[in-house]
């Protein structure tokens, strides 16, 4: 027993030649936001504000796609989603933000302050300005990356995974490792169990480069991208449309429920077994305070650590990073 | 067992006080639906089809809360939406927050088939619409005098509405007059389930498919979304079921419903009517919701824990049955 907690900024198919500026600044994200978490846990924070706090902080990160640093839509703008849930099943979700700089925490408004779930676009933007959190003009979101990232994508005309190298104009044959289009990298997303057994998880994302106006991922949707309940929290990351017909999350759930399979048990299942090869990461943890972040991608940026005093901090399989 | 299986529903949470005749007028849409899927089958057109084509008429026909006849947001507009699923590869679309596409259901087929994408809402779903070319109507098209009724109704009584169709005359015996309003998400918000719209199909070679379209929740804020286009909540299908549910929406949601029927179906080893039970059982809680189910191998199965819920099935070897109370 014990706390416990696991976040992630990303799976996808982060190649092993990732430049050191590239790989640094998000390593450096990933050890400073482990520790805020190990910190609030040590304090008795509850899971709830702890997974929230912790995806802020990644938000607020232009390293990865969510908050600042959201890859943008093909008309370059920025349309960000997330959504959070306890293990007492209650959740919150927003889609479609714009100038919301936390977007996880308007989810949490939604869940705390309003008698529906999911709010979106014009409709959370209202709400947002009557709750009045914070708000920027939405250029505070985008980054010279993304803005490049786009306009690859553009000249491939494609919808593209933002772990691709960029794409030499000399070699327009070299394809991008999974070039269908329709990949989803860099969400970001924390799940935790604190020192009373509480739950939660929490996931938010700038979305896919170059998506459609208006279109959402599997990030806010419960029981894709986020779930959680008694046994288990669990935040997803990958390709959008195969965790959304997956039910990844909550999947891992009930495998634990309904065929009695451990953490790891479960989680391995749904990622190697009930999810093609290349599109899903995913973290989790159990109330009893187990850890499992496993992926069938190259790699997930992922850190994780608990009570009895384990802790890592990976992009790749052991032995590779 | 095999040969296929439909059944459609019109919203799950129906006032006891329903006038007859609005009974009766529900029951024959409902049938009218039944028979209109029942022929599609019989010409062997594919399980995703038949969903569509059945959700499409009751869509238009105003008596149910989708399309024509949709609640009405807090602001008196209508904002509708809808999901589909074809169990074979799990392949699925879906559309929140739709106010000019006359069939919500079509275009989350086209979101499914002609984009890269699974969901599509508001202004960019709307843009899709017009880039794919599906019909268009003004928003006033899908209001009805009865729901602006409503409407007033539910803002008097200052709470989100169960929207049965009771004339205002019949104000004595509206929700909106029951004393302490139920809670939802620990507010102090009436809650019954409007009339969501669904039908699920397995066709003659086992294929399955869902589909759920609903114009949401009576008063709602504009944006919000609720269980119908999200999959695994409102909508799910797979190899061995499709699912379509009704009712209160956050509550389906939590339950991720759909899902759970497919899930129990597949990890339990439980059967159809079985894995519907338990789901209405066990997963609810204090939430009220309905739905359909149909399984691969031709059964036809439903459930509910609240006051009715507007239903019609029918399988091949002639079972059809059309009802609304227990």
């Amino acid at each position: 027993m014990g706390w416990a907690i696991a976040l992630h900024g990303g799976a996808g198919d982060i190649p092993l030649s990732l430049p050191p500026e590239r790989r640094q600044p998000r390593e450096e994200t990933l050890r400073r936001c482990l520790q805020i978490g190990v910190e609030a846990l040590k304090s008795k924070m509850a899971a709830l504000d702890v997974v929230e706090l912790v995806v802020r902080e990644l938000e607020n990160c232009p390293h990865f796609n969510a908050g600042r640093g959201s890859v943008l839509t093909n008309k370059g703008t920025v349309e960000m989603e997330a959504s959070i849930m306890e293990g007492n099943m209650n959740c919150g979700a927003v889609s479609g933000l714009t100038t919301v700089v936390n977007a996880i925490s308007l989810a949490r408004l939604v869940m705390e302050k309003t008698p529906h779930i999911y709010l979106a676009f014009d409709g959370a933007e209202e709400f947002a300005k009557e709750q009045g959190v914070e708000t920027v003009d939405s250029s505070h979101f985008i980054t010279v990356e993304n803005i490049e990232r786009l306009k690859q994508a553009k000249e491939a005309n494609r919808v593209q995974i933002d772990y691709t190298q960029p794409i030499q104009k000399t070699d327009a044959k070299k394809e991008t490792p999974i070039a269908n289009g329709d990949s989803q990298l860099g969400t970001v997303g924390c799940v935790a169990v604190d020192s009373h057994g509480n739950l939660a998880s929490a996931t938010s994302t700038g979305g896919l480069v170059n998506k459609m106006v208006g279109r959402i991922g599997d990030t806010p949707i419960i029981g894709a991208g986020t779930y959680a309940n008694e046994l288990c929290a669990v935040s997803a990351t990958g390709k959008g449309e195969s965790i959304i017909r997956g039910t990844a999350a909550r999947d891992v759930a009930a495998l634990m429920e309904f065929k009695g399979l451990s953490l790891e048990e479960a989680a391995k299942c749904v990622v190697e077994e009930r999810t093609p090869k290349g599109t899903v990461g995913l973290v989790a943890v159990s109330a009893k305070g187990e850890i499992a972040m496993p992926y069938n991608t190259t790699g997930m940026f992922r850190a994780c650590a608990s009570e009895d005093g384990y802790s890592e901090i990976a992009i790749w399989p052991s032995g590779l990073n | 067992m095999g040969g296929w299986a439909i059944a459609v529903h019109g919203g799950a949470g129906v006032d006891p006080n329903l006038p007859p005749q609005r009974q009766e007028e529900a029951k024959q849409l409902l049938t009218r639906c039944l028979h209109l899927g029942i022929s599609a089958l019989r010409s062997n057109l594919p399980a995703i089809d038949v969903v569509e084509l059945v959700v499409r008429e009751l869509e238009t026909d105003p008596l149910f809360n989708s399309g024509c006849g949709s609640a009405l947001t807090e602001k008196g507009t209508v904002e509708m939406e809808a999901s589909i699923m074809d169990g074979p590869k799990r392949r699925c679309g879906a559309v929140s927050g739709v106010t000019t596409v006359k069939n919500p259901i079509s275009l989350a087929r086209l979101v499914m088939d002609k984009s890269p994408h699974s969901y599509l809402a508001f202004d960019g779903a709307e843009q899709f619409a017009r880039q794919q070319g599906v019909e268009l109507v003004e928003n006033e098209y899908f209001i009805t005098p009865e729901n602006v009724g409503m409407l007033k109704l539910a803002k008097e009584a200052n709470a989100i509405l169960f929207d049965y169709r009771i004339p205002t005359a019949g104000y004595e015996t509206c929700g909106s007059g029951v004393e302490s309003p139920l809670q939802m998400n620990g507010l102090p918000i009436s809650v019954y389930a409007p009339e969501t719209v669904g039908c699920v199909v397995v066709d003659g070679e086992g294929r399955c498919a869902a589909a759920t379209s609903t114009g949401g929740l009576m008063n709602k804020m504009t944006g919000r979304i609720g269980d119908s286009p999200l999959i695994g909540a409102g909508t799910y299908a797979c190899d061995l079921c499709g699912v379509s549910c009704t009712g209160e929406g956050e509550a389906i949601i939590r339950g991720t419903l759909a899902r759970e029927v497919a899930a129990v179906m597949e990890y339990k080893g439980l059967g159809l009517q079985e894995a519907v039970d338990f789901v209405i059982k066990e997963r609810l809680d204090e939430g009220m919701a309905g739905l359909i189910a149909v399984s691969k191998s031709g059964e036809v199965a439903y459930g509910f824990n609240c006051n009715g819920m507007f239903r019609g099935c029918a399988t091949e070897d002639g079972f059809m049955e059309v009802g609304i109370w227990e």
